[in-house]
């Protein structure tokens, strides 16, 4: 990425002190694994980090007809200030469940989510929908952009989202700026005014991170960034994410089945029969 | 903010959902015509019902009717004081008219009124629906010598001019008859085909001859109690008003053209017969003289009333009372200020006149033509409820089709909801996307209706010559032009109804959209 981050910071939440001690050895296309200098299990994470969110003994099932499918197992998760982490496992695992619990947009069954040192599961759906809005950006495996719109106001819909039409109004300007400076960033200001379907699948994955990123959000969940694009898109995307890891800080959770996209990752952990095993 | 972005770019890629408010645009613009058709109709006829009824009527039961009408009307002027801008006595009786046609005599069952010349026209609108423009300032019993109905084609010569000519010409005729007679040896012929037409084919043919054809002597006496010699040259015998379908008939040409055929007309004779006043009542018969027209275009009064001077049908029944010597009359017809409370004073006349003392019947004009009017309040009603199950049969067509869109936007949804949005606002984007279709259907339909109503002679033109029909047959109808009001009330209750129904048919959907759980609808393909 070779454009400007100039004029904006994804930084300015976070604690001060926790935020020199995560830059990764390797720098943000460094290809040693960090997996292997990380913590295997997450509870043993060094004291000094900041944790951005936490899993605690989760469990999920879902009901498939009369059987009972237990997705999660008592999960136990942190996620750490700044950290790059890939989340592996087979289909079925439940990776892309506990994307969505530590997203906010699923409640487990038992245990507890906790963001930002506050327990969120139990919030009326109204406070996590707000939590969502303002401080968790989500990309997805088909992108998930609305076909109605084009990819600026498909980047502008979170800040919509979060203001009433006339705080909205006020702040238009602002809004649009900080949209197109995103779009910039991620390689696609020529491509503004584009409907979906009229990118490519690697232009439309860059404008949902573009969106996921407009209200600088503390967290980034990917659910499979890569899977439906090909190899060179693909690793473009990766590239994408690990420098707005390492120049912005901005703390990613991937989930994905592919251990060779999982290695970029700092820090990987394997889900199994619904249960966190190191790796 | 989103939610209206969203809807309007809904609204603009979805074309289908437009096209299920054609349904919602259609039935707002037949409900606005037909209201609008409706009421225009009931004014009219209200109108015309207020203007020949008057306001209030007080009516004996009995034909011979109640003496000393005077005295009433001073009762009801202190029962009602200044509300009563005006009062008349009359005479209402059954009677037959018999109008001589070609020899024979047409009989037509009447309601003959005698009417106060004075004071008539101060309770009614009667003067305005004679054909005399001078009798509609003033009416008057006497025949003019011509110019009636100006401005109507086809209305045949008519007044003194008209009867003079009759009159000598029928002498003429006669008189050519009996030179025949004696030259055939006093045999008497019926009348032979070569004689030229009397001046006007549809004239009646001959007042002087009795029905038989056998010839009367020319100057007949006068039937009743006018005993003197009438000389139908100079003299006309007492004037009578007929209603217009009393002595005409509407019909159409061998060209489709709307015609009136005339049985008689100002200046022809015609015979009454009708009960005096006596106990059983007798009947006696009477010569009158047509002095004019009335057309009010009820038919159920053109084709009924007759009016006579009310003191000539008064000599002619023996209306009066022996003792005193003070005369009587059938109804008193009283006429209210505008704006005053037409029930209040019915019932202060009532109490002031109980029914089991008085032999009066005391109703509002309403009262009398009740069941018409509340035919056509019934009509509009069912017809608006008709329509409005139109609007509601569109309402579901709305229903079935959001029901579509949340099932196809219902990935959108999760994205929605995976960036923040909450139920309340997913809600609102479909609820905000009913009210978008409804205004949209109810605008249009109420621009339709509205152009429709404002051009609707234009648009029953043009549907008469596309179908070869015409729609608003003047035949049948006594209106030149189709009778319209626009009731801006009306209006807005129906374009706001059709709104609130497209809003409750996007109800079910929108809290369907609300209440997807936003990880089912991110998986959904």
């Amino acid at each position: 990425m070779s454009s400007s981050t100039s004029g904006f910071r994804f930084t300015q939440r976070r604690l001060a002190p926790s935020s020199g001690a995560v830059a990764p050895p390797g720098g943000f296309d460094g290809e040693t694994n960090a997996s292997q200098t990380s913590p295997t299990n997450d509870t043993a994470g060094p004291a000094s980090r900041t944790a951005v969110a936490r899993a605690l003994s989760v469990h999920k099932s879902y009901w498939k007809g009369p059987h009972e499918i237990e997705v999660l197992r008592g999960v136990d998760l942190t996620i750490y200030d700044g950290e790059f982490l890939a989340i592996i496992g087979q289909s079925g695992s439940g990776k892309s469940t506990l994307l969505h619990l530590l997203g906010t947009l699923d409640v487990p069954d038992r245990g507890e989510i906790h963001f930002d040192g506050r327990r969120v599961d139990h919030l009326p759906a109204s406070g996590r929908d707000r939590l969502r809005n303002e401080s968790i950006g989500m990309i997805f495996q088909f992108y998930h952009l609305l076909p109605e719109l084009t990819a600026l106001e498909n980047v502008l819909v979170p800040a919509m989202i979060g203001r009433s039409v006339w705080r909205y109004r006020l702040e238009r300007r602002t809004w649009r700026r900080r949209a197109e400076e995103l779009l910039d960033q991620v390689g696609l200001s020529h491509r503004r005014h584009h409907r979906p379907r009229e990118l490519s699948g690697g232009e439309m994955q860059r404008a949902a991170i573009a969106r996921a990123l407009l209200t600088r959000p503390r967290l980034l969940l990917a659910d499979e960034p890569t899977g439906n694009l090909d190899e060179e898109n693909g690793r473009s995307i990766l590239r994408l994410l690990r420098t707005l890891n390492a120049e912005h800080d901005l703390t990613i959770v991937m989930v994905t089945h592919d251990a060779s996209i999982a290695s970029q990752a700092d820090r990987t952990v394997r889900l199994s029969q619904g249960r966190v095993q190191g790796c | 903010m989103y939610k209206l972005l969203l809807c309007w770019r809904y609204l603009k890629s979805r074309h289908i959902a437009l096209a299920s408010v054609i349904s919602v645009t259609l039935g707002v613009a037949t409900l606005i015509i037909v209201n609008a058709v409706m009421a225009g109709f009931s004014r009219e006829m209200e109108k015309r019902l207020n203007g020949i009824l008057s306001d209030l009527v007080f009516e004996s039961h009995s034909l011979s009717g109640f003496p000393d009408p005077e005295w009433h009307m001073e009762q009801i002027r202190r029962e009602l004081g200044d509300d009563v801008v005006g009062m008349t006595a009359t005479v209402h009786v059954p009677a037959m008219i018999s109008i001589p046609v070609n020899g024979q005599y047409f009989n037509r069952q009447i309601t003959v009124i005698g009417i106060d010349r004075q004071t008539y026209a101060q309770v009614s609108d009667f003067a305005r629906f004679l054909l005399h423009p001078e009798n509609q300032k003033q009416v008057s019993f006497e025949l003019r010598e011509a110019g009636y109905a100006p401005g109507r084609r086809d209305f045949p010569d008519a007044g003194w001019h008209y009867r003079r000519n009759r009159v000598r010409f029928e002498r003429a005729l006669e008189a050519q008859r009996q030179r025949e007679a004696q030259r055939t040896g006093g045999s008497i012929p019926t009348p032979p085909a070569g004689i030229p037409a009397p001046p006007s084919s549809m004239a009646p043919s001959d007042t002087s001859l009795s029905p038989d054809g056998v010839p009367a002597p020319p100057p007949e006496a006068p039937g009743g109690t006018h005993g003197e010699t009438v000389d139908p040259l100079k003299d006309q015998y007492p004037g009578i008003i007929l209603g217009i379908a009393v002595c005409s008939q509407r019909g159409r040409d061998e060209k489709g053209n709307v015609r009136d055929l005339y049985f008689c007309r100002p200046g022809d004779d015609v015979i009454l017969t009708l009960p005096n006043a006596g106990n059983p009542p007798r009947p006696i018969d009477a010569k009158f003289t047509v002095v004019d027209l009335y057309e009010s275009k009820m038919s159920e009064y053109d084709a009924n009333f007759a009016f006579v001077p009310l003191d000539v049908l008064q000599d002619l029944r023996g209306m009066f009372d022996p003792q005193s010597g003070k005369v009587a009359v059938t109804s008193i017809l009283i006429k209210l200020r505008p704006g005053a409370n037409l029930t209040a004073a019915r019932d202060k006349l009532r109490r002031r006149f109980p029914i089991d003392r008085y032999p009066y019947r005391i109703s509002t004009w309403r009262d009398l033509q009740g069941p018409l009017l509340a035919a056509v309040a019934m009509e509009t009603t069912i017809l608006n409820i008709l329509l409005f199950l139109i609007i509601a049969v569109a309402g579901f067509g709305i229903l079935g089709i959001f029901s579509m869109i949340v099932v196809e936007k219902t990935k959108d949804i999760g994205i929605l909801k995976s960036l923040g949005a909450g139920q309340y606002g997913i809600m609102s984007i479909f609820l905000q996307y009913g009210v978008g279709l409804g205004v949209v259907g109810a605008g249009i339909g109420m621009v339709l209706g509205l152009l429709f109503v404002h051009y609707i002679n234009e648009v029953a033109d043009v549907l008469a010559w596309l179908s070869g029909r015409e729609l608003f047959d003047p035949t049948v109808y006594y209106f030149q032009v189709i009778p319209t009001r626009l009731d801006p009330f009306t209006v807005s209750w129906v374009v706001l109804g059709a709104i609130l129904i497209a809003v409750l048919a996007s109800v079910l959907p929108a809290r369907k959209a609300a209440r997807l759980h936003p990880v089912e609808a991110l998986r959904y393909e």
